[in-house]
């Protein structure tokens, strides 16, 4: 097979090349190396890439399925994961100089299913250092850039693994969720992005960022994709005390439907107000319509809370990631400052060195808003407030089955556009914040661009453990739009 | 409420960050800019709300004590900035007396 054609499939249809034995692993390795080391140097998604441990792995399996052709879903799959996730012997370093030489004894439990299924790893993408920023703007090693405009971000999180999809660099990635760090890269880079219900997928080796907020979850090409690779990634894990034992459905099945005949949409009109751009506004309208062509009841919902969630989020957000940063400390594993007098100069000072001003920024402020005085102002005020979103969108999934919203209020940014200014990047996640703060699962797809060419997204948002709603009404309308079918042409 | 540079400094030992002179005056007033924001949620009324500080609202989850191998010490070791017979080497923190 054309070794051009290969980059341009998505999971689900590699999947089936590979079956058939129509493609090898070594040819799949030697055309996505191919295609990375076209793109790679405009847009900057891998931190590490993988490439003669994938060749080597890639030979070892087409050898092996040489006689007797059993193989796995994932098996020979070219996946890239956010350097956030642990990979057992490949460094992982959060895109901190704190974990610069990170090299993790251990898989995280999303990264050991996968390779139990044999799939490839090419390389861990790019991100906000420890999974804080909406832009990559915050990474150590230099920002990713979106292959739609590299002049502009990619979004972040998890923008590596969102530019990574875009550019066609790995047929499918996975990235983490803490406020919309996939789903926000995901509707910049024009690709799909689904945060599962909290407690859906282990947490186990993901590095902690805030841990009743985190989720991992798939980036891909289209809903399908999405479908196939939280298959892969779902269930209950003893090693994670928060992964719910809830049985993991077929999550392709839920694709065989193509109306949405009977399912009622919740269109909230908080998420439709002020700061909101009029042409992603326009799209996410134009792609409720085409939820209602397709059979969807639309009903208007009230949501009031909405506006209090930033706030929330970065209460709650910081004072779990000041606790979960605070170990490191130089001691057990990343780095030491090289000169100090006594142990708490060593902290302090690997601490100024390791990390960078954006992560220091939320440890100073959720040590202030957890420190004696300010405990219940803040944290306790935020936890209560969470309380409330979550029984609004209780109340709200009483009546309606889905709810649709935009994922940001604009299209992808320009660099240093808000890097000075912390707060207007904060609100930057509105739409996407209240998912995490009430753990529900939700999805971003492309349902359009803008007038300069840049994607917009738009997102479903489902009841807790319903991923199978989500994708259902996700899949049904991509396959009425197609949107697709452009594709970024990275210059 | 104003946050001072004394207190960013204090919030900054607390956190164990030595900051710079330069730091401290943007922390100061970024947090400033980002607590005055948060004031909003006090036009909440969430009297008797109770505070939710993880979703699935488990409580403990148990399993059998039962013996299982873990990471060896050579592995547990393996990142370590500083390590001497099979110990984390750190600063020395009893002074002599």
């Amino acid at each position: 097979m054309s070794l051009t054609l290969i980059h341009k499939f998505t999971l689900s249809e590699l999947q089936r090349k590979f079956t058939a034995g129509d493609v090898t692993a070594t040819e799949i390795v030697r055309a996505y190396f191919l295609r990375v080391t076209q793109v790679e140097p405009k847009v900057n998604a891998y931190l590490t890439q993988r490439k003669e441990a994938a060749f080597a792995q890639a030979e070892r399996l087409d050898q092996a399925l040489k006689g007797w052709r059993k193989t796995t879903p994932m098996m020979a799959m070219p996946l890239a994961v956010k350097d956030n996730i642990c990979t057992e012997g490949v460094r992982t370093t959060c895109a901190s100089r704190m974990l610069d030489t990170f090299v993790p004894p251990y898989d995280a439990t999303v990264v050991a299913k996968l390779r139990a299924q044999n799939y490839l790893l090419l390389g861990k993408t790019n991100l906000d250092e420890f999974a804080m920023g909406s832009s990559t703007e915050n990474s150590a090693f230099g920002a990713s850039r979106n292959p739609w405009n590299i002049q502009t971000v990619p979004g972040g999180s998890s923008g590596g693994s969102a530019v990574a999809v875009a550019a066609d660099e790995c047929v499918a990635a996975l990235g983490s969720d803490t406020g919309g760090s996939i789903r926000q890269p995901a509707a910049f880079c024009g690709v799909v992005g689904l945060k599962p219900t909290y407690g859906r997928v282990s947490r186990y080796g993901l590095v902690a960022f805030a841990s009743s907020l985190d989720q991992i979850g798939p980036i891909t090409k289209d809903v399908t994709d999405a479908a196939i690779l939280l298959g892969a990634i779902a269930g209950h894990d003893p090693r994670d005390s928060t992964s719910a034992n809830v049985p993991v459905p077929d999550y392709l099945k839920a694709l065989k439907r193509k109306d949405l005949k009977r399912l009622k949409v919740g269109v909230p009109a908080e998420y439709f107000a002020d700061g909101l751009d009029p042409e992603v506004d326009q799209a996410v309208r134009t792609a409720i319509e085409g939820l209602r062509e397709l059979g969807a009841d639309i009903r208007e919902i009230k949501l009031p809370t909405t506006d209090a969630a930033v706030a929330t989020y970065y209460v709650i957000a910081t004072a779990e990631a000041s606790s979960n940063l605070a170990r490191y400390d130089g001691v057990k594993f990343g780095l030491r400052a090289a000169e100090s007098k006594d142990l708490l100069d060593m902290y302090l000072k690997t601490r100024a060195e390791g990390f960078g001003p954006e992560v220091k920024r939320r440890i100073m402020l959720g040590t202030y808003v957890l420190s004696a005085g300010y405990y219940d102002a803040y944290y306790g005020k935020a936890q209560a407030v969470r309380t409330l979103i979550r029984q609004e969108f209780e109340a709200a999934f009483q009546t309606v089955d889905l709810i649709v919203t935009p994922v940001t209020p604009t299209t992808a940014f320009k660099f240093g556009e808000k890097a000075q200014d912390p707060l207007q990047m904060y609100l930057s996640d509105i739409y996407t914040i209240s998912a995490n703060l009430a753990g529900l699962p939700a999805i971003a797809l492309p349902c359009g661009f803008s007038k300069a060419g840049l994607p917009i997204g738009f997102q479903l948002i489902g009841r807790p453990f319903e991923e199978e709603t989500l994708l259902r009404g996700a899949h049904a309308y991509e396959q009425a739009t197609n949107w697709r079918a452009k594709r970024p042409a990275i210059r | 409420m104003e946050i001072t540079k004394q207190e960013v400094e204090k919030v900054a030992k607390l956190a164990r960050l030595a900051l710079t002179e330069a730091e401290t005056t943007a922390f100061s007033q970024q947090l400033n800019q980002i607590v005055a924001y948060v004031q909003k949620l006090k036009s909440l009324s969430t009297e008797g709300v109770e505070p939710t500080s993880t979703v699935p609202g488990q409580s403990n989850v148990f399993r059998p004590d039962q013996v299982q191998a873990s990471l060896s010490t050579e592995q547990a070791l393996s990142n370590a900035p500083d390590a001497e017979a099979q110990c984390f080497r750190v600063p020395k923190i009893i002074q002599e007396s």
